[in-house]
């Protein structure tokens, strides 16, 4: 391992950041003017929305239910068992839902766009398509972008549907709950903000993963270790991203509708 | 492939006289090494351009900057008489319409099978599909490899790759074709078909292009050799002859160390030159 000084380091941060804007303002760019690569976005919707289906489904079901296991274990000190639909519903669709779901595909796609980018730049296909006169940014990036923030969306919400599933199926078959309470508690607790604050979040984490993969994908260099490094630091690098803006986007709309 | 519809702003260029490419004192490093300094040489039309040097010369990257696809730290690049450095990012594009290349490793998209491969330019320029198909057709009819249509990279040999490669360079009917090292990696025998075509091509449609190889071999064969479009294969030109549109461009450490004609360089004085040609 090579020591840098500390003012090296900050430059090359303060670079990076800035090529990783600059990537980001093209790939908007190129969403609002032509040409578009239609059928490349159906085939990232396809790979990235029903290829990740069965592992949002799984981890939104069993989340549920571990939620409402470890809710009914507290909430029964107090005696109020039945809240645990509330609890589970809120956790799901404010929090869990979106995050999980966000970290999931990260660590499915923006590792599959860094190493499917990172091995066309080794073996030069992206300078291939450059020569044969495609902008690699609008043929490549931009599909993906749109994909999946599109996708990451209804897979957030197919989460959160996914998890009170399983905090109900918990609480019925297992805590002897009244299924009807579960559901009334749950709908009862949310509010027009929670939603909202749901649905922000996976348009956030979308676009993370996306520029993110992308961004990595495509300046990889050194060969297959390359990519191999790359693959690593783009779930990183998207998943920490993910989990900050959650923060930052929590708090904003703490800040906007009070809770 | 021999017509070639021309716009009316490139037979005007070539009706100046002037050089399909030129590069004049162009530096390039990457990271503090210096790759290329104060390069400059240039190709008139017609001219096969033979680049040779040691590996890791900065042969590759002299022919991405040709391109567009690298940009210099400083010096002028002119490809068509225009200025690289004084183009748009649109301008390059509508450029390279005019430049087939044919990359190092192939760069074949692995995702795509031959004929989308070799299609690729001009379904981006959304000709056709009746005529992309004959085209595709004609292209791959070209480099002889008319039955794997259907296959996908990953399915063919080293030389079949270069030949797809080559097909998805010509399609476009480019004015100017660059080959990085065509013939790198292959055995002779297959090395000698590629050289067959890179031949071909430069006698059928006399097409500028600059060739980058390591194998000194390749280029004696391609100034003394020459497509007999009778009888369909390469033959030696009589008496000894020479082919007077090739020359050559010798690179050493980033220098341009040799430019000139083939007899020039069989006769050259230069000690380092000597041995390297040996
Ligand atoms: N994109 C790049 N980034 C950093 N270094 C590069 C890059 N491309 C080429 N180089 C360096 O430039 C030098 C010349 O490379 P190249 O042009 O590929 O040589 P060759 O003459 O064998 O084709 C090498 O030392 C290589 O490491
Ligand atoms: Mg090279």
């Amino acid at each position: 391992m090579r020591f840098v000084s500390p003012e090296a380091y900050a430059k090359t941060l303060v670079a990076s950041v800035q090529e990783y804007s600059l990537l980001c303002a093209q790939a908007i760019g190129d969403v609002f003017s032509r040409p578009r690569y239609m059928a490349d976005i159906y085939t990232q919707m396809d790979s990235i929305g029903v290829g990740s289906l069965p592992i949002v489904v799984l981890t939104g079901f069993f989340t549920g239910c571990v939620l409402a296991l470890q809710a009914a274990v507290s909430l029964k000190e107090f005696g109020a068992v039945n809240m645990t639909g509330e609890l589970v519903t809120l956790s799901m669709v404010k929090e869990l839902g979106p995050v999980l779901t966000g970290l999931m595909v990260s660590g499915r796609n923006a590792s599959g766009m860094a190493s499917e980018l990172g091995s066309m730049k080794v073996s030069e296909q992206i300078d291939a398509m450059r020569a044969l006169g495609t902008d690699p940014v609008r043929k490549l990036v931009t599909p993906r972008l749109v994909a999946t923030v599109f996708m990451l969306f209804f897979l957030t919400i197919i989460s959160d549907a996914c998890g009170i599933a399983g905090g109900a199926f918990v609480s019925v078959a297992m805590l002897k709950l009244n299924a009807g309470t579960f559901f009334h508690t749950g709908y009862m607790s949310l509010v027009h903000g929670d939603v909202v604050e749901g649905l922000v979040k996976p348009l956030f984490s979308g676009f993370i993963i996306a520029t993110i993969g992308c961004y990595y994908g495509l300046r990889t260099t050194g060969g297959t270790r390359g990519v191999g490094q790359s693959t690593t630091q783009a779930v990183v690098a998207s998943s920490v991203i993910i989990i900050l803006v959650d923060f930052l986007v929590t708090q904003l709309m703490i800040g906007i509708f009070g809770r | 492939m021999a017509e070639t519809v021309m716009s009316p702003q490139m037979s005007e260029f070539l009706a100046s006289g002037q050089p399909m490419l030129e590069f004049e004192n162009v530096s390039i490093g990457f990271e503090g090494h210096q790759v290329l300094s104060e390069v400059s040489f240039s190709v008139a039309h017609g001219e096969t351009r033979i680049l040779l040097g040691p590996a890791g010369g900065g042969k590759s990257v002299l022919m991405k900057l040709a391109n567009g696809l690298l940009e210099p730290d400083s010096g002028e690049i002119r490809v068509f008489g225009r200025s690289l450095q004084a183009m748009k990012e649109r301008d390059m594009y509508e450029m390279r319409a005019h430049i087939g290349m044919v990359f190092q490793e192939s760069a074949l998209f692995d995702s795509l099978n031959v004929e989308d491969n070799v299609a690729y330019r001009l379904e981006e320029e959304h000709v056709d599909p009746q005529e992309i198909h004959a085209r595709v057709l004609e292209a791959l009819s070209f480099v002889e490899l008319d039955k794997a249509i259907d296959k996908y990279p990953s399915e063919l040999s080293g030389g079949m790759r270069r030949r797809v490669s080559i097909a998805r360079a010509i399609i476009g009917r480019p004015d100017l074709i660059l080959y990085d090292s065509p013939t790198g990696g292959l055995d002779p025998i297959t090395s000698m078909t590629i050289i067959e075509l890179v031949l071909k091509q430069r006698d059928v449609s006399r097409t500028t292009c600059l060739l980058i190889t390591h194998r000194l071999q390749d280029a004696f064969t391609l100034a003394t050799h020459r497509y007999n479009m009778q009888e369909h294969h390469m033959e030696p030109i009589p008496n000894h002859g020479i082919d007077p549109s090739t020359r050559f461009l010798v690179l050493n450490e980033g220098k341009v160390v040799f430019d000139g004609a083939t007899l020039e360089l069989t006769h050259t004085q230069d000690p380092w030159l000597k041995e390297y040609i040996e």
